[in-house]
């Protein structure tokens, strides 16, 4: 039995935060209804990447609301909302990320949405919280990125500021949502009354530098630099911690016994006798590392290292990671009426069961009539 | 009262991931009590980041293992196993970070605990998964973002592999951790039943990719290309990126080319009256010429009233300095029981309007022997 079977999800959310937190709870055994205006739906289903669509919804769409049912409702319109509230009165969960003062004009804020269900949980996502001079700030995954000092983490000194490449901080904050519903859930199981969960890009992206932000809280206010070499991986790490390139790709080279590697590849490092150094002059070592391994090809190093315990491994594209054995099982394919689509699975296992779904994403208001009749029960 | 006042959590795991969802289970109000080898402990204690040594023990260590207790145990003793079950009878959740085998050769699997504990919510975290061929290989961060193709989506073009500079792997196999324990201790609330929650880094990595990696497998295999410059999403046209101006640098996250052109009054963006994603790089080689020329609050000045997303782009010094920063709340000070205290941040999930914080630091290796011997084993 999934553990959230039995509860259901209004999902009034877009895009991705709210919708990949919707999605992780529907594969968790929840009943996820996205509540879309009529005909469009979703502003989602026309972002497309690479301009690539299923039917009249991009893939994108497909990928984050699989396994999801809609209920097309325009929340402007009397009627729709009385049907929307009753199905509030039926629900264990909602969503929404809507900037403020929405819900408010349409009367759906968490006190209204008690006023209906004293056992309502209800999930708020913004970009940067709701008090303060950024709450009408757009909350777009980049900009929270820039403003988080996320971009100075990775990649080398002299390319600036260097973003994650994916919408890192949707992602996390759709996390923390998952996070703070099912803890919800947890009290109202003990106090039998609704629950307000609030969540932002922010301080999600913020929360995930936590170690960076601690040592700078501690370090007398020092920024931390990259360093400026190939190799630099990691802004806080000693050397040889990085990735580096070989004579045919590259190689991943984890902390490790920097005596015993140099060792091992030939290299003579009784300078950096002080652990100490191997933060310091990081960039000296790592110059040295780089030119080392340019001389052979991967899988000679990763024999040469790998046999004796250093932690290294190779550097794999998309195509080179599916060829591998262990990517079979990391997929699942959604059946759509003429076609199919492979896409990725929930990460967690539950009684040593994958949880997958089979459920495609839905047309907008595909559902409307089964939830009218559950309306009706 | 924190929502998860009354329960309590054993922790074996150690580093990160494990750590990390403990802490969040700790701040939701769960007791967590970690369990450590005699003499060395979590080995993330002597882990150092930036050399930062704070009151004798890693930075990185600090800042994950707060607001825990730290039972140090030689659980390998038959003994010491012994006194270790009659906690671990008493938790709803257990939960480890080894590699696959050593639970088990200890006498600690799930199946041993559940023998003691029927309705235990055990959970762990592996590098590759219990079973398959890479399950003896290490779980570490970025042998694993190198593996699953993530250091291509990051930098520019002619970069090469460019990892995630913080160990975002291990965080979101911990997030995932979390959300499969809480739903699981949810599903004991209503039905009485314990459970086994497993969560990989190599799954959580696939998750965390699960938009590039679906085009991927339905665009008929072709690898992500980032932009030759100013790259922020290899799947994303122009002018998705970020800009060095005069004085700093500018993100910007949409905005319709003619409109950018006309609003940043540069004459040769015109050139493009319709932003083709195969004119990206071109586009960003104009818009990055241009944007130079002035300092990063002029640019804000004309593109934030016309509602075009962008941003400054700030460093932590400058960030703290922000009304938008302070008034969060983010940042909390808490004391360690010998009274060293320091500054980190606070949980992020807000619940009925209240901010988790908590004064507790992190523990001394078996600072609380004494006290949960006293409360779980000699009673």
């Amino acid at each position: 039995m999934r553990p959230l079977e039995g509860l259901v999800v209004l999902e009034f959310c877009q895009f991705l935060a709210g919708p990949s937190a919707g999605l992780k709870l529907a594969d968790l055994g929840a009943r996820v209804i996205k509540i879309e205006r009529p005909l469009k739906g979703e502003a989602c289903r026309q972002l497309s990447i690479k301009d690539l669509f299923v039917d009249e919804s991009s893939l994108l769409f497909h990928t984050i609301n699989r396994n999801k049912e809609s209920f097309a409702a325009d929340l402007k319109n009397p009627d729709d909302v009385a049907l929307v509230k009753k199905l509030i009165a039926k629900a264990d969960v909602m969503t929404h990320n809507f900037r403020s003062g929405v819900m408010e004009k349409i009367g759906l804020t968490y006190q209204d949405a008690l006023a209906i269900n004293p056992k309502i949980i209800y999930g708020m996502v913004t970009g940067y919280g709701s008090k303060g001079p950024w709450a009408r700030k757009p909350g777009q995954d980049l900009l929270v990125q820039s403003l988080s000092g996320l971009t100075w983490l990775s990649g080398r000194k002299s390319q600036g500021p260097v973003p994650f490449g994916l919408s890192v901080a949707d992602i996390m904050c759709g996390n923390h949502l998952v996070q703070g519903v099912l803890t919800a859930l947890l009290k109202r199981a003990k106090t039998g009354k609704g629950v307000l969960v609030e969540v932002s890009l922010l301080e999600s992206v913020l929360d995930i530098q936590f170690e960076a932000i601690t040592s700078y809280l501690n370090d007398g206010g020092i920024i931390q630099e990259r360093g400026d070499v190939e190799g630099s991986a990691h802004a806080f790490l000693s050397a040889p911690y990085g990735v580096y390139k070989t004579k045919d790709s590259f190689i991943a080279l984890a902390m490790g016994d920097l005596l015993f590697i140099g060792e091992l590849l030939g290299l003579d490092f009784s300078a950096y006798q002080d652990k100490q150094t191997w933060f310091i002059k990081r960039d000296e070592i790592r110059t040295l590392l780089s030119e080392k391994l340019l001389t052979e090809n991967t899988p000679h190093w990763l024999k040469l290292l790998g046999d004796k315990g250093v932690w290294c491994g190779e550097v794999l594209d998309y195509t080179t990671l599916d060829a591998l054995d262990f990517a079979m099982p990391l997929k699942q394919q959604i059946k759509l009426e003429d076609t199919e689509l492979t896409t990725t699975r929930c990460p967690i296992q539950l009684d040593r069961e994958i949880l997958t779904s089979e459920k495609s994403a839905p047309k907008v208001g595909e559902h409307n009539k089964i939830l009218l009749n559950f309306l009706n029960d | 009262m924190k929502p998860l006042e009354d329960y309590l959590i054993v922790d074996f795991s150690q580093f990160l991931s494990g750590p990390s969802a403990s802490l969040r289970l700790a701040d939701l109000g769960a007791r967590v009590i970690k369990i450590e080898k005699p003499g060395t402990g979590d080995i993330c204690r002597t882990l150092y980041t930036s050399d930062l040594i704070m009151n004798g023990e890693s930075s990185v260590f600090h800042t994950i293992n707060r607001n825990k207790e730290s039972f140090a145990i030689d659980f390998k003793q038959p003994e010491e196993l012994e006194k270790l079950k009659k906690l671990l009878a008493k938790a709803d959740v257990v939960m480890h970070n080894f590699r696959p085998g050593v639970m088990e050769r200890v006498g600690l699997s799930y199946e041993d605990v559940k023998a003691i504990n029927p309705q235990v919510v055990y959970g762990e975290i592996s590098g590759f998964g219990a079973n398959g061929p890479m399950k003896s290989m290490p779980g570490q961060d970025l042998l694993l973002q190198s593996l699953t193709a993530l250091t291509w989506l990051n930098g520019n073009e002619e970069d090469g592999p460019v990892p995630m500079g913080l160990s975002i792997v291990d965080m979101l196999a911990g997030a995932h951790l979390a959300q499969g324990l809480l739903a699981a201790l949810y599903r004991k609330a209503t039905h009485q039943i314990g459970a086994l929650v497993q969560v990989s880094m190599l799954e959580s990595a696939f998750d965390f990719q699960f938009e590039t990696i679906t085009t991927f497998y339905n665009d008929g295999g072709e690898l992500p290309v980032r932009t030759k410059s100013n790259n922020a999403n290899a799947y994303l046209g122009a002018p998705y990126g970020i800009y060095q101006t005069k004085n700093g640098y500018l993100a910007l996250a949409m905005g319709e080319i003619p409109v950018l052109a006309q609003l940043l009054k540069c004459e040769e963006l015109k050139r493009f009256p319709e932003n083709k994603f195969e004119l990206r790089d071109e586009i960003k080689t104009v818009l990055a010429k241009h944007l130079k020329t002035q300092e990063t609050q002029h640019w804000l000045n004309i593109l934030e009233p016309a509602d075009i997303w962008c941003s400054n782009v700030l460093n932590y010094q400058q960030l703290f300095e922000q009304e938008g920063f302070k008034v969060l709340d983010f940042i909390q000070e808490v004391a360690m029981e010998d009274g060293y205290s320091y500054k980190t941040t606070r949980c992020p999930i807000k619940i009925d309007g209240e901010i988790f914080t908590s004064q507790k630091g992190s523990p001394k290796l078996g600072q609380d022997n004494e006290r949960i011997i006293k409360e779980f084993i000699d009673c």
